[in-house]
């Protein structure tokens, strides 16, 4: 994982409350044995037609989208399923950071596994975000900001831990093994087994 | 000692590392189960870093989500009903607990069947474990008293190598449901009647304890309907303490202690539930007393009325295109609406009682014509128990299809899908757009309104073909 400190990029926004992890990645791509080039995939349902071809209406299609690494999303964004290839499938695509006033639980743990940046703002720059599609945007992870076009800093809350593990591009598997002499002991000294 | 709830007893009793400023507790799980869809990748890490899984007797795999419900005896078959990226992912999952040593219900078990039926059938799951999975209908398995929640893939590979997960505490709500439920009305409507009144994200960051009168009256298998639920208002687990019902349900079960460890382990269960004055961070009460069967009318479990309700007006873009998407009107109710497809099945109901609901708004009954209706047993121990009641024949005489157990319908990635414009009345637990195959559109409802809608063929209140 590259460890991350700024991400700068303008914004491509996604305006719907509620977005499920189906719309993000729906099931059929979900019988892959690898997490690589999912990407395709991402919003697959909203991003092609019936043929297979791009719709011009939805919204990350739109030439102006092209190369936006921030998506701007409705409340309550990657809801549903525990599937991981949902930001995998964002990473893939080449969304670095995901701005919502809310960001649900299995998908924002997830996110922070793999190095996509949950960013959950009040609902005033929220709003402001949402009206400004393409605004430039630079997210400090170390400073646990989002600075806006107009010079406004927005605060965001992150876990010191996962904070600590993105910066580093350090994976928390490594920490967990360092655990061992701790887990063995909890193991013999609990006072029931499993 | 301050007073405890449920959720705090289960919690500190896992703990391995205190949570800290600098990092999340290490948080022991107990049971870990697993399937073809969630694993490969974290099988993977292992096998990059050489690890083995740590606790083989502590995990438990299943296929279920890419599988077929055709009748599958062998890797053969497979290859003739499956489509092969989801047999190469199954022949995967059973290479994988081969090489790690890891106990598989597959095509030769008689407990093979979707994860969330077959723990609690086998009585791996039991109040008072941490009991995680790479799905987030994990919560299913907290209607025992367990802390039972779902991860992804990269937590799977963590459980497997260590047999823990780094997890902040989250906090605790209180769903109390009070009140007699009406004859026709069930847990599913209990549950879906919740997730309307907090919404979709009213659960977010916090764990639920189901409790009250309602909740203490219904059987483990409706208890399992309202926790498996608990993710689509936003929490991540939600818990019923044990009492007698769990205690009689797992009695004699296959995995559960035997002998004086099973005394031992009743006597710890009776000390989980909640003390009396335990305080949660937030509280919620459901009068079910005057409760109708619910049905959903829009793309997320929070969009839902009473069968005989007007479907809601309101403005917002989010909302009306929910509305076109599934092509309902606002101002009327959904009853009488037309159905193409009806399917009773999924982790949310598909066990033993849920088909019998079912069956019994069907005796001696057709579905309507034009209507395609799938039953699907969550396990082959339901699927045997069915069918030494004789269900299956209600349901084939009725005109239905039989099936071996899996996912099936509730998601589209295993052949069973709901083709693109067709409405299907599900008994499954997500209407997202697209869940049951691209374009398809989904109205969740309780085996009794899945099955009083294929008679119908249109949206339809079981109440009364129940009644007579």
């Amino acid at each position: 994982m590259e460890p991350i400190s700024v991400i700068r990029s303008r914004t491509v926004v996604l305006p719907y409350d509620d977005v499920d992890t189906d719309q993000i990645i729906p099931a059929r791509y979900l019988t892959t044995t690898t997490r690589e080039g999912l990407g395709e995939a991402a919003f697959a349902d909203w991003r092609y037609d019936a043929q297979g071809e791009p719709r011009a209406d939805f919204e990350l299609n739109r030439p102006e989208a092209a190369g936006c690494r921030v998506l701007v999303a409705g409340h309550n964004f990657g809801c549903g399923s525990s599937r991981e290839h949902a930001p995998w499938a964002l990473l893939d695509y080449g969304i670095l950071a995901v701005i919502s006033t809310e960001i649900a639980d299995i998908f924002r743990s997830n996110s922070l596994k793999n190095g996509l940046l949950p960013v959950v703002v009040d609902q005033q720059a929220h709003a402001w975000l949402l009206a400004n599609p393409g605004a430039e945007v630079s997210i400090d992870l170390g400073a646990r900001k989002v600075s806006l076009p107009d010079g406004r800093e927005v605060a965001f809350p992150i876990d010191g831990f996962s904070r600590y593990c993105l910066m580093n591009g350090i994976d928390q598997l490594g920490f967990l093994l360092q655990q061992e002499a701790q887990i063995v002991s909890f193991e013999q000294n609990r006072p029931w087994q499993p | 000692m301050s007073a405890k709830s449920l959720f705090a007893k289960v919690w500190d009793d896992h703990i391995v590392v205190p949570e800290s400023d600098d990092h999340p507790a290490v948080l022991y799980i107990d049971l870990h189960l697993t399937h073809e869809v969630t694993s490969p990748q974290a099988f993977s890490v292992l096998r990059e870093r050489g690890l083995p899984v740590r606790r083989t007797d502590l995990t438990l795999a299943t296929m279920d989500h890419s599988t077929p419900t055709l009748p599958v005896r062998s890797f053969k078959d497979l290859e003739v009903v499956a489509e092969p990226k989801a047999a190469a992912q199954i022949v995967k999952l059973d290479k994988n607990c081969a090489e790690f040593g890891v106990k598989l219900h597959g095509f030769d078990s008689e407990y093979r069947g979707i994860v969330h039926v077959i723990g609690p059938e086998l009585g791996a799951t039991q109040p008072g474990k941490t009991i995680v999975c790479g799905d987030s209908h994990t919560s299913t398995h907290g209607a025992f008293g367990a802390l039972a929640f779902g991860i992804g893939t990269t937590e799977v590979g963590h459980v497997m190598a260590t047999q823990c997960l780094l997890q902040r505490r989250p906090k605790t709500f209180a769903v109390n449901f009070e009140g007699q439920l009406p004859h026709g009305v069930t847990a599913k409507d209990m549950i879906l009647a919740l997730i309307g009144q907090i919404g979709v994200d009213g659960g977010v960051g916090h764990v639920f304890e189901y409790r009250g009168s309602t909740i203490a009256g219904l059987d483990m298998e409706q208890r399992m309907t309202i926790c498996n639920m608990s993710i689509e208002a936003g929490a991540r687990a939600g818990m019923i303490a044990p009492d007698d019902t769990t205690i009689e349900y797992l009695a004699g079960r296959p995995l559960v202690p035997q002998g004086q460890a099973w005394e031992a382990a009743v006597a710890r269960w009776r000390s989980l539930p909640s003390d009396p004055d335990a305080r949660f961070d937030r509280e919620v009460t459901l009068d079910v007393s005057a409760l109708r069967p619910m049905v959903t009318f829009g793309t997320n479990p929070g969009m839902v009325v009473a069968i005989d309700d007007a479907i809601p007006e309101r403005s917002d873009a989010n909302f009306r295109k929910a509305l076109e998407y599934m092509g309902v009107t606002a101002g009327r109710p959904l009853a009488g609406h037309p159905v193409d497809i009806v399917f009773v099945g999924s982790c949310t109901n598909s066990r033993l009682s849920d088909l019998e609901q079912a069956a019994a708004v069907m005796k001696g009954r057709h579905v309507a014509k034009g209507v395609r209706m799938l039953v699907v047993p969550g396990s082959q121990q339901v699927k045997k128990a069915a069918e030494a009641r004789g269900l299956d024949r209600v349901f084939t005489e009725a005109g239905a299809e039989w099936r071996e157990s899996g996912c099936s319908m509730c998601l589209g990635m295993n052949g069973d899908t709901v083709p693109s414009g067709q409405l299907a009345v599900s008994t499954s637990n997500r209407n997202f757009e697209g869940r049951q195959g691209k374009g398809a559109r989904t109205v969740l409802a309780s085996p009794a309104t899945a099955a009083a809608s294929a008679l119908a063929g249109s949206v339809a209140d079981p109440r009364p073909y129940l009644a007579n």
